[in-house]
């Protein structure tokens, strides 16, 4: 392997880990936005996207097979169920706490995620489980560097959904409500604007997006496990924090270097891969260091 | 009838009276004001008329419904919009963005449709489009509908702010101070919108200032409210020659001497 080689097969590698960290950032930087929440709980909603995206999978591979098909419906249902888990979370958790101070609703999101893990550990009893997807092994050689089709297919949804969370954003009244009560919520409502079905509809994309994750991750991986959420989330938040948080570009952003940082942070010499996390969280605190409002963050204006 | 009829509203904060059993009304289609010293409780009224604010005591009716129960986007909906004494467009989106947010309770596509982006949802928000460049124009804003809101000269600013409100289809527009920092060239400019507003469009406009020769010249009614309480109505020239009037106004400027 030449040098070469190593670059382009770790830039593969890189935009793949990336994406999985940018369509969890993406739900970590949504909700910050409309209600200057850590949702700390949000990486659980990638692991629990995943649990779903296979249960649903056992039920339909016998119809739909356990193909690219099938995956991809049961990671649509997965999303879905993990979009109404997300606000059903909302509604229960985090409402009730909204007008309380900062902490009280962080240390809620924090029992929220043990519930998720724990629960999961319990019906899991700690296994690693197979995902069972079959997926082959077919790609394309360009030169020394092989992609396969599966790295394809998930590079390609991931960016077509952060494309359509663009465009809904940008170019829909929910969208538009969505940024307007991320500037002025109490304004937001004297125009009109539904606030708490804003905010619901708002943890319903960003969970959805996790599970897609989630459900993608274990298809590309093979196996599940009840703790995977924990790493991913506080990657996807970091990622969220190096674009910027609140910025919907940023968190895509983040993500992709944060992967990229990774595959290539660990064939310098001397370094191995357990080195990976090092890399990650260091450009965190380079970052906050430097500058705290990440990226493409615009810094916070208080209003008096 | 009156478009928004307030009976005996009384509010108040940690045991402070604001609002003191305040009898109010604005005809259909009327230029009301509503003056009175600093700190009196008019922009708390205002408040209260929105939803934003729940007084302890009395009732606020839009069109005979009574509004006191329901939340502030439930009252927009109904048909009552505001702008702000210091202006208030939404940060980080473009002119056109902040007259379309207006429309948000006027629009019918689910969240389905724009996820999906189904083609009712596009046709809708071309239509959200247009009526946000009609109420730009309407307000003489016919350029610069790109530009982020809040980089615009102060006049237009104030001028974006109550084109998304009109955006919101209100029966009742109310502004608070919209004169306030604008040059006497932009104050004709305002006066000639207002009468317009009511005119071309129908909406009753109700609003607080400190002008009062503005004021003088525009309202067919005006209501003074001193420490809470509704002290005087009716008509400019009424108002000019009461009393009590005079005398709060004189209160306020004695105590401004004294500083």
């Amino acid at each position: 392997m030449t040098i070469f080689d190593i670059f382009t097969n770790q830039l593969l590698n890189g935009i793949v880990l990336g994406s999985f960290y940018a369509l969890v950032a993406l739900g970590y930087t949504m909700v910050f936005g409309v209600v200057k929440l850590l949702n700390f709980a949000h990486g659980e909603l990638y692991m629990v996207g995943g649990f779903a995206g296979f249960l649903l999978l056992s039920f339909l591979a016998p119809y739909l097979g356990p193909g690219w098909f099938g995956v991809a419906v049961s990671m649509v249902l997965a999303m879905i169920a993990v979009g109404f888990l997300g606000v059903v979370i909302e509604r229960v958790a985090y409402a009730p706490m909204l007008s309380a101070p900062r902490l009280s609703i962080l240390i809620t999101a924090l029992a929220v995620s043990l519930v998720l893990q724990n629960g999961m550990l319990t019906l899991t009893k700690g296994q690693y489980v197979p995902f069972g997807a079959a997926l082959g092994f077919g790609g394309v050689r360009l030169g020394s560097l092989f992609i396969s089709y599966n790295q394809m297919v998930l590079v390609g949804v991931a960016g077509a959904l952060m494309l359509g969370l663009e465009l809904f954003v940008s170019r829909t009244q929910y969208g538009r409500a969505m940024r307007a009560i991320a500037v002025d919520k109490d304004m937001s409502r004297l125009m009109g604007i539904n606030v708490n079905a804003v905010i619901a509809v708002t943890f319903f994309l960003g969970s959805a997006l996790a599970a897609a994750a989630g459900t993608m991750a274990g298809a590309y991986y093979g196996s599940l496990w009840y703790f995977m959420g924990f790493l991913i989330g506080l990657k996807a938040f970091t990622a969220a924090v190096i674009g910027g948080i609140g910025s919907i570009p940023g968190a895509m952003l983040g993500g992709l270097i944060l992967g990229l940082l990774e595959s290539f942070g660990t064939q310098l010499p001397g370094v191995g891969s357990e080195w990976k996390d090092v890399f990650s969280f260091s450009v965190l605190i380079l970052v906050l260091v430097f500058k705290p409002t990440g990226l493409l963050g615009k810094p916070e204006q208080e209003r008096m | 009838m009156s478009l928004l009829e307030l009976k005996g509203v009384s509010l108040s904060f940690a045991g402070s009276r604001v609002l003191d059993a305040v009898d109010f009304s604005v005809p259909a289609g009327a230029i009301v004001s509503l003056i009175g010293p600093n700190g009196a409780g008019k922009t708390s009224l205002f408040n209260c008329i929105t939803g934003f604010y729940k007084p302890q005591q009395g009732s606020v009716r839009l069109d005979g419904t009574e509004t006191l129960r329901m939340k502030p986007h439930q009252v927009t909906r109904l048909g009552i919009a505001r702008t702000f004494q210091n202006v208030r467009l939404f940060r980080e989106m473009s002119v056109r963005e902040n007259v379309m947010a207006g429309q948000h309770c006027r629009t019918g596509a689910g969240v389905i449709d724009a996820i999906l982006r189904l083609p009712a949802q596009r046709r809708e928000e071309a239509a959200t489009r247009d009526f946000a460049e009609a109420c730009l124009r309407f307000v003489g804003i016919t350029e610069g509908w790109d530009r982020e809101a809040t980089t615009l000269p102060y006049g237009w600013q104030r001028r974006v702010e109550i084109a998304r409100a009109l955006a919101t289809q209100p029966k009742l527009l109310l502004l608070d101070e919209p004169a306030a920092g604008l040059t006497s060239g932009e104050k004709e400019e305002l006066i000639g919108l207002i009468g317009r507003i009511r005119d071309e469009r129908g909406i009753a406009v109700l609003l607080i200032e400190h002008d009062t020769s503005l004021v003088m010249r525009i309202s067919e009614r005006i209501s003074v409210l001193d420490h809470g309480v509704m002290i005087a109505e009716g008509t400019p020239r009424e108002i000019q020659s009461n009393q009590k009037v005079i005398e709060a106004y004189l209160g306020v400027e004695e105590d401004a001497l004294d500083l």
